[in-house]
This record gives structure tokens, sequence and C-alpha cells, in this order.
């Protein structure tokens, strides 16, 4: 895409800049470390859609969201000299709007959450569940055929601890690993695999219930 | 032989297929003599496939979206 195209017409447009006259990501850069506006625009224009998801998915607030989004564009507008060019640029504004979408979401007030403990499963002494849950006989794939159940796991995943939530967004969703999960959240490596597992299966938990709807409660797993 | 608890804690590892060798051939045969294990683990690998699936879509739906009051925000911000 032409960067001098992107706010005219083609017969309005003026004689584009050389810097505005670039293809691929490097020219976009260096138009970027020019203060060249068109690129700046393109920037935001090619970026925000999936900037907008994750922080939406982490704050889960749209307003919040755009507040997040805001705040990382004037980061990356202030810090692009500092880009290393080293990793793709949608790769780098990512990790700046998660971290400015984490940074609000630890301001934020934090709202009444539910005890992770209580959604884990229960073991007894020797090692056994206490309660084993139903088989589930549905897939995966018949959750996701329908916007209304797709929405309910995504509702689902917002009950969760925001501790446990966040986790589980950057390494399942945002497919970050450990270590740059670590890092964005401030916590150590053995921390977030904890984490995450136990996000999982508090997830589970949550999930049970519509995964299972035949079910009459825990079954005898051995007859 | 692992208890189911502890089993419980390599599910990751075994689903990411990292376990080494020995653990994941004790993981497996647990899992073949425990009808509530196997059931729990197929339910965690079918929660992290909803999980993705669910929010993927999302994304996709969202990416396609220019809010274009905060595209002008932005810039405007730039400016100033």
């Amino acid at each position: 895409m032409c960067y001098g195209q992107t706010m005219e017409s083609a017969e309005n447009q003026a004689a584009p800049t050389p810097q505005a006259q670039t293809n691929g990501e490097a020219d976009l850069i260096a138009a970027l470390r020019d203060g060249d506006d068109v690129a700046y625009e393109t920037m935001v224009r090619d970026n925000i859609g999936r900037m907008m998801a994750v922080s939406k998915r982490i704050l889960r607030s749209s307003d919040d969201a755009a507040d997040a989004v805001q705040d990382a564009f004037l980061q990356a507008f202030r810090k692009i000299d500092t880009f290393q060019g080293n990793a793709k640029l949608s790769t780098w504004l990512h990790q700046i709007v998660v971290n400015a979408s984490l940074m609000k979401l630890r301001k934020a007030r934090r709202r009444n959450e539910r005890n992770i403990e209580d959604l884990l499963p229960s073991w007894a002494d020797d090692g056994h569940a206490v309660a084993p849950g139903p088989t589930w006989t549905r897939t995966a794939d018949d959750i996701l055929a329908t916007e209304e159940d797709r929405q309910l796991v995504r509702n689902l995943i917002d009950e969760l601890p925001d501790d446990y939530r966040t986790v589980l967004l950057l390494r399942d969703i945002e497919q970050l690993d450990t270590a740059e999960t670590a890092e964005a959240l401030g916590i150590k490596p053995g921390a977030v695999k904890t984490r995450l597992h136990r996000a999982r299966q508090a997830l589970k938990t949550l999930l049970e219930p519509h995964m299972a709807p035949e079910s009459d409660g825990p079954r005898d797993p051995w007859l | 032989m692992m208890t189911c608890k502890e089993i419980c804690d390599f599910i990751a590892a075994f689903l990411d297929e990292d376990l080494p060798d020995a653990q994941r051939e004790i993981f497996e045969k647990h899992m073949s003599m425990c009808p509530p294990c196997k059931d729990y683990i197929e339910g965690y690998r079918r929660t992290i496939e909803c999980e993705k699936g669910a929010c993927e879509k999302e994304n996709e739906q969202v990416c396609k979206e220019v809010p274009e009051a905060l595209v002008e925000a932005i810039l405007k911000a730039r400016k100033q």
C-alpha cells in the first residue's frame, strides 16, 4: 500500500513526498523515524484493530481499551527511535499495548473476584478426586458453532480472577511464551505455569455444566 | 504409581508433549487404568480448544473494525 494514499483519493492527492512513497515495513519504519505524518497514520490504521482486540480482552471494556490503545500508540510514537527493527512492527506494538492494558488493569479498582480455590478440583487423602465430573458429551466444535456459545465461553473467561485470567489470555490467546508472560506480569516463570494450569482448571469447572448438559451430576466413573 | 492428584499436576506438560519419556509412559498407563483421569484430561484439552476458538473468532471480527473517531483522536494527540 502506498502511504500517500491513505486519506485522499488518488485524483486529489498532491504529489507525495519521497518519505510517503514507501513500500515495505523497513521503509515505513524509516518514514516513521523521519516523522512522516502519512506513515504514522498508516501505522495506526494497520494495527489498531488487532490492538483493540487484545486490549478489550484484557480490560473487558471497549472504553478502557480505547484509552489503553491510545496510550500505546502515543508511547510508540515517542519510542520509535528505540525500535530495533529486529522484530515485526506489529509484534512491537502488540507488546506495548499488552503492557499498557495490564497497567490500566492494575490501576483499576479490583472487582469482587471469585476465589480460584473454589473452582479447582478437590482431592482426598489417597490422591483421588473427591467429586469426579461427568464425561463431557459436547465437543469444542459444538460449543464454537454458535456466537451465543462462543460469547458464553468468553464470559466465563471474564469470570476468572484477574491474576489467573491475564496469564490465560497472554499464554493461550496471545501466544506469548512463559518468559514473555512472566516479564509482562512481573512474576516468575514458575508462577506463570502454576497460574496457567489453575486458570485452565477453573475455566474447565465453569464450562462443565455446558459441556455435559444431560448429566444429572457427578457420575460413578467406575460403572 | 502416580496418584490422580499427581497426574493432574502434569496435564499441561503432557498435552504440550513436554514430559520425559519415562514420565509420559507412567502418565499414559495411569490414564489407561483410570477413567476419571482420562475424562478430566479430555475435558482440560477441550477447555483449551474452546477458549482459543472463542477468542479467535472474536478477534477476527474486532480486527476488521477501524474506529475512525479513535484513529483521529490518536493522530491529533500526536500533534500535541
